[in-house]
């Protein structure tokens, strides 16, 4: 091989190259360290490589180490393109002649089917290990079970042996290492694919028609966990949102009697209720203890103990469910729900009406 | 170039390369069979998926009588070839007629089949996830027959026109080698549908 | 070179009339010209998907942007994703591989021209039966006009039901026309390559760049026909009242993701062997040195192609699979990075002791060295189930793919247009502006898609026409999109440059590279039968026998 090029370094063409090199690993500490930063508290960013959960814990942990392999991996090879570049480039002094032809070399070739391979049977290995401990873990009796279905742009919650109808926004007790309460969500879906993603709490699942899918969710903090439907499932895929709240035991059990009611039965708001129940609404919605049974759009019985809208698509207040009742477009373009049409009138009743639903 | 040739004083002694038809026929088939594949792992994952009735053991019949008649075409065609390579042009006609008497009678027998599950037992492409499967497996097979039979025709009356020689034994056999891949494939519809899905 | 005496001269076309040119070109057979049909026609589509890409961009500039609908916006990403992979991608690859595989192996032409010339008019036709969806998709209930399921297009999101219209009909059959069109081009390919090579190019003799092109034809047979057979059976779903992929009558969803990604991996394999031809020809010629470990390029080509069609249910990890298979796709998926890294090895060890040129299609060789690294390792992140739990379906993955496609595959093309430019038209490229298109390309490249994997880590999903304010997404989609921009004005360039080398461009001659496979034998561009005399070669490298008869190749074997 080539070897006369020893002494002729030229420093621009170096530094240049070291300079890109030094940038690059700039950017990508910097992108590290804006990654992970803490979120504040009251503005929960779902960051990946801030697990609250014991899975979520597990995926990370893996994430880090094949990271770091890989990001040896990179800079081993890297290093290798620069060197090669800087060492073996054409100089203008050079004599015309071509360098030596070298065809190849067996031993080399080896070398380097050799180390990638046991490198990808440990990460093989790691990765199978986190895949049997998330995929097989054994259900504790004390997990509380929901079944989520997927519909098109909303999210369904039932807590079957707790008799407990959702929508949404999914509370969930908070998981005490010494007598753990982890969640299993049996999944489902009503029409199209979706997933189910709250990655600070574990990785995604998906929901498919005519299958069931299950995942585990076994948080160590309170606190709201957003996330989104991660599959592709029509117009608003972009706004079915998640929430979830991991209470303490004790707003956990609190949260569940309050839900558990049929809906409160205010003569105040009769008018809106007659409006409610008059129109096609009930088609579609169902509030416990009134007529209304409809299961295609969300479960109305505790509208306002929720604090968004149509999956997160609006803040529950009185100015966005008016908006809403007259114009879902407005706020979620290509929702399922259809504008009623109702006059001024109907709808203040109406809107009175949704508010007692607490 | 010629400066080329001149570097380059000695050509290879033997220099022989494939066919050009029977490979770009074999890769037709390569094609083909991954197809044929898709539909079968189909139809084999929904053996007893269907949520309504008919079901295969209620309404098929296994074809014997046609399946015997398609692969024997298979041993005629073979003949044909050999035949027209040997320039024994009377026994080629003859072979090849048999072929696609053979080949026409087999679709015969589907069309008949599916005429009887239609009208006499009620399944449609469309009655249940049977019938989807079923109809899309053997339909896309005998199209692929039918393909067959219409260029076996076309070669049947060039050669009544006295225009096939042993010159175009080669493209015959391009030919040939479609019409044993179809028969073979005959073979795993026929074992998947009759004999494992039933 | 004396090959200029028989090299017939520039045909005199100017001089007649348009209709007659026009004529000739729908009507020809050549494969060179077919090439050039497939080259622009994908360039031309390239300009399209782009376009779509930029609305994308712009779009997510901001959160709660209201630049288009989010139907337009489904739309967009649907017919991005299509027409770069089928009518991007694909053509420009069938392009250079008609254009020079028959140059390369010594061939007039390939081995049917006809077939060769209907396989280019079925992808034409079907690239044009697909944005037609933009008028004809309404179909009669005013549903919808371009398809907006993805390029995907999971089930059932393609069933009646939710996909009411024909703007997924359009989609279907404009897929299912341009997989037989490119099982028509694998298949003459496979032909040409097995039966037209000149006396003494053995296949241990051919070019790479032929022997890439093999594999990937190979692979074009066995993994684009299972797509069609979906697409068929989606039909009989659709018209005719079948069940396939309707859950309701006890049909399955996931199957059709199976069958999808039985095609879709391979099919990005498909995408970067030929890429990986242009680097094993590109990389030895500026390196001054042959390629290092020929048989081993060969081999390790071949296992990317027989490994890569057992992955294919590492795009379906979050599905719930058992953990059994989870632990299958995950070995099958890390052991592609083996023989892929066998490739950049050798690529290194191909400069290694070599005097590197830097003109402008090296430059492109070496960004695609660098990127591809990078997205091969993104790609075995992706590779590890549980950590695919949390990227799948992200921005990460949006990231891993254009840092392959457009950072490798896009990148090869570019080095391949530097370097067969002068050998199309007989024209050098400018270096200047190559050189502005290049370090443009790479900042715009950099600026969209390096920050594109954060947003993934926060937890971004893809597909998504808006997002929230305060997800900590905001900063990392403005550099994307202002990327976007820098990446369009450096394509614009590319193109400017073309147009303005085609009439103003220095002659290249026959063999500017000082290179060493065939095609550089002949006249630029090269007369219609290619060869006046069939050559003979005894080594890989016939041009370097020529140029150094006192060190032949050819005494080496
Ligand atoms: C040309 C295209 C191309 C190429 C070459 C690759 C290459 C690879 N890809 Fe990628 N991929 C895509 C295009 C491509 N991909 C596309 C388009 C999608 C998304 C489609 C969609 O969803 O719309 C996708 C999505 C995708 C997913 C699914 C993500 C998801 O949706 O959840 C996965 C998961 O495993 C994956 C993995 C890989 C791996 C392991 C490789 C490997 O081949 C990479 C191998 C290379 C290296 C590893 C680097 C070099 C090697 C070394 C230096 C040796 C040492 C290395 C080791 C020991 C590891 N890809
Ligand atoms: C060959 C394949 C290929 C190529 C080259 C590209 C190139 C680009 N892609 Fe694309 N992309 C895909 C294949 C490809 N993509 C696929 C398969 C998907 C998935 C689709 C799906 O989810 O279904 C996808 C999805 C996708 C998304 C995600 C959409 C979503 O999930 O919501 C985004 C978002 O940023 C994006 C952006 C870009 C950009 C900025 C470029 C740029 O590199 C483009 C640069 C080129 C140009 C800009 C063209 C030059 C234009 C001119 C010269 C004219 C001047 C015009 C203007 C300035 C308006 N692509
Ligand atoms: C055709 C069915 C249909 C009818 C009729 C209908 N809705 Fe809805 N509604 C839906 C669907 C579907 C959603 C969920 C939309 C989404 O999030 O994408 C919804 C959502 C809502 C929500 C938000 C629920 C939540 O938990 O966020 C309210 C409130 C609501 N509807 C009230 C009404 C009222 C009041 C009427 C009658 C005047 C009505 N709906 C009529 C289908 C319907
Ligand atoms: Cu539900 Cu996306
Ligand atoms: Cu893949």
């Amino acid at each position: 091989m080539n070897s006369a090029s020893f002494n002729s370094q030229r420093p621009g063409a170096t530094h240049r190259l070291l300079s890109i090199l030094l940038l690059v690993v700039g950017l990508l500490l910097a992108a590290g360290l804006c990654v992970a930063a803490p979120a504040p508290p009251d503005n929960p960013v779902p960051n990946i490589f801030v697990p609250r959960s014991t899975p979520a814990n597990m995926i990370d942990h893996l994430s880090l180490f094949v990271l770091l392999i890989t990001a040896l991996i990179f800079v081993t090879v890297f290093t290798l393109l620069v060197y090669v570049l800087v060492k073996f480039r054409a100089k203008n002094s050079d004599p015309s002649h071509e360098p030596a032809q070298v065809y190849g070399s067996t031993q080399i070739e080896l070398a380097w089917t050799v180390i990638p391979t046991l490198i990808v049977v440990v990460l093989f290995l790691a990765s199978a290990r986190v895949i049997h401990a998330i995929q097989d873990a054994a259900k504790p009796p004390s997990a509380i079970d929901v079944v989520a279905v997927g519909h098109q742009f909303w999210w369904e919650f039932r807590y079957p042996s707790l008799g407990v109808v959702t929508a949404n926004e999914l509370h969930i007790p908070v998981s005490d290492p010494t007598h753990p309460t982890p969640t299993y969500l049996k999944l489902l879906s009503a029409d199209t694919d979706h997933s189910f993603w709250i990655p600070q709490l574990n990785g995604k699942t998906d929901l498919i028609p005519n299958r069931v899918n299950e995942m585990w969710l076994d948080p160590h903090q309170t606190g709201l966990f957003l996330g989104q439907c991660a599959q592709y499932c029509g117009t608003q895929h972009a706004k079915m949102l998640l929430r979830v709240y991991v209470d303490t035991p004790q707003s956990f059990s609190a949260w569940v009697q309050a839900q558990k009611p049929p809906a409160n039965l205010d003569a105040s708001v009769a008018a809106g209720r007659h409006v409610f129940e008059t129109t096609a609404c009930i088609n579609c919605h169902a509030v416990a203890g009134t007529p209304a049974n409809g299961r295609f759009g969300p479960d109305l019985t505790h509208l306002m103990s929720r604090a968004t809208l149509a999956s997160g698509a609006a803040e529950n207040t009185r100015e966005n469910l008016r908006l809403w009742i007259q114009d879902p477009d407005a706020l979620k373009p290509g929702s399922l729900m259809p504008s009623m049409k109702l006059t001024d009138n109907d709808l203040d009743a109406l809107v009175n009406y949704l508010e007692t639903l607490r | 170039m010629s400066e080329l040739a001149a570097a380059v004083p000695s050509p290879p002694q033997s220099w022989t390369l494939p066919h050009r038809g029977k490979v770009g026929m074999a890769g037709l088939i390569i094609g083909e069979s991954s197809i044929f594949t898709i539909f079968v792992v189909a139809y084999i994952y929904y053996i007893g998926k269907s949520l309504s009735g008919p079901t295969p053991r209620e309404v098929l019949e296994p074809p014997i009588f046609f399946t015997v008649c398609l692969l024997s075409s298979s041993v005629t065609i073979h003949f044909a070839e050999k035949f027209l390579e040997a320039g024994n042009r009377g026994a080629f006609l003859f072979a090849w007629f048999l072929t696609a008497l053979l080949g026409g009678l087999f679709l015969y027998g589907t069309g008949h089949e599916w005429h009887h599950l239609i009208y006499d037992k009620g399944l449609t492409i469309s009655t249940n996830l049977f019938g989807t499967t079923y109809y899309s497996l053997v339909g896309l097979h005998a199209f692929h027959v039918t393909a067959g039979l219409i260029m076996l025709v076309i070669v049947l009356l060039f050669g009544l026109a006295g225009r096939v020689g042993p010159e175009h034994s080669l493209r015959v056999q391009v030919l040939s080698m479609y019409w044993h891949f179809v028969d073979a494939v005959w073979v795993v519809v026929f074992t998947v549908i009759y004999i494992l899905g039933r | 070179m004396a090959s200029d005496a028989i090299a017939i001269r520039a045909q005199g076309v100017a001089s007649r009339p348009w209709v007659e040119l026009v004529h000739e070109w729908i009507t020809t057979v050549d494969h060179k010209r077919i090439g050039i049909l497939y080259i622009v026609y994908a360039l031309l589509f390239l300009v399209i998907g782009g376009i779509e890409a930029m609305i994308l961009r712009i779009q997510l500039i901001v959160p709660q942007n209201n630049f288009v609908s989010p139907q337009v916006f489904n739309r967009m990403f649907t017919m991005h994703g299509t027409t770069m992979i089928f009518f991007v991608a694909m053509p420009v690859l069938f392009g250079f591989a008609n254009y020079f595989v028959p140059l390369m192996i010594g061939a007039r032409d390939m081995a049917f021209p006809r077939l060769n010339a209907f396989s280019f008019w079925l992808s034409a036709f079907s690239g044009f039966l697909l944005y037609f969806s933009f008028l004809g998709g309404n179909g009669l209930y005013g549903a919808g006009t371009a398809p907006d399921v993805g390029w995907w297009a999971y089930a059932p999101l393609t069933a009646r039901a939710f996909s009411p219209g024909h703007s997924s009909d359009y989609w279907t059959i404009a897929v299912l026309v341009a997989g037989f069109g490119s099982v028509a081009t694998a298949i003459n390919l496979i032909a040409t390559i097995l039966c037209l090579r000149c006396p003494g190019m053995k296949l241990s003799r051919m070019p790479l760049f032929a022997w890439l092109n093999l594999v990937m034809s190979g692979m074009v047979l066995i993994t684009i026909t299972p797509l069609s057979a979906a697409q068929i059976m989606l039909l009989i779903d659709r018209y005719l009242g079948g069940h396939f992929f309707d859950t309701q009558a006890g049909g399955s969803a996931a199957i059709w993701m199976h069958f999808f990604w039985i095609f879709g991996h391979p099919e990005v394999y498909i995408l970067i062997i030929p890429c990986f031809a242009f680097m094993s020809e590109v990389v030895p010629v500026f390196s001054r040195k042959p390629i290092f470990g020929y048989p081993v390029m060969v081999g390790a080509t071949v296992t990317i192609g027989f490994v890569s069609m057992s992955v294919w249910a590492h795009h379906m990890f979050t599905i719930g699979m058992s953990s059994p298979a989870n632990a299958f796709f995950t070995i099958t998926s890390m052991v592609v990075g083996v023989p892929t890294g066998i490739k950049i090895f050798n690529w290194l060890g191909t400069m290694w002791g070599g005097k590197i040129q830097f003109k402008t299609p090296m430059l492109f060789c070496i960004g695609f060295l660098f990127q591809f690294l990078v997205a091969g390792l993104t790609g075995i992140m992706l590779a590890c189930a549980p950590f695919d739990w949390q990227l799948g379906n992200s921005y990460f993955v949006v990231a891993h793919f254009h840092y392959v496609i457009v950072g490798g595959i896009l990148f090869a093309l570019f080095a391949a247009f530097y370097y067969w430019y002068p050998k199309i038209t007989g024209k050098m490229l400018s270096e200047t502006l190559g050189k502005w298109h290049f370090w443009l390309f790479v900042i715009g490249f950099h600026l969209t898609f390096d920050p594109m994997h954060i947003p993934g880590l926060l937890g971004m999903p893809r597909r998504i026409y808006t997002y929230e304010p305060g997800r900590g997404w905001e900063i990392w989609n403005l550099l994307c999109t202002i990327g976007a921009f820098v990446q369009a004005i450096a394509t614009l360039i590319f193109v400017g440059n073309m147009i303005y080398s085609y009439f103003k461009g220095r002659d290249a001659g026959n063999d500017p590279w000082d290179a060493w496979t065939l095609e550089w034998s002949v006249s630029s561009p090269p007369p219609s039968y290619n060869f006046a005399v069939i050559p003979i070669v005894s080594s890989r490298r016939p041009l370097w026998d020529l140029k150094h008869p006192e060190d032949p190749d050819s005494q080496y074997e």
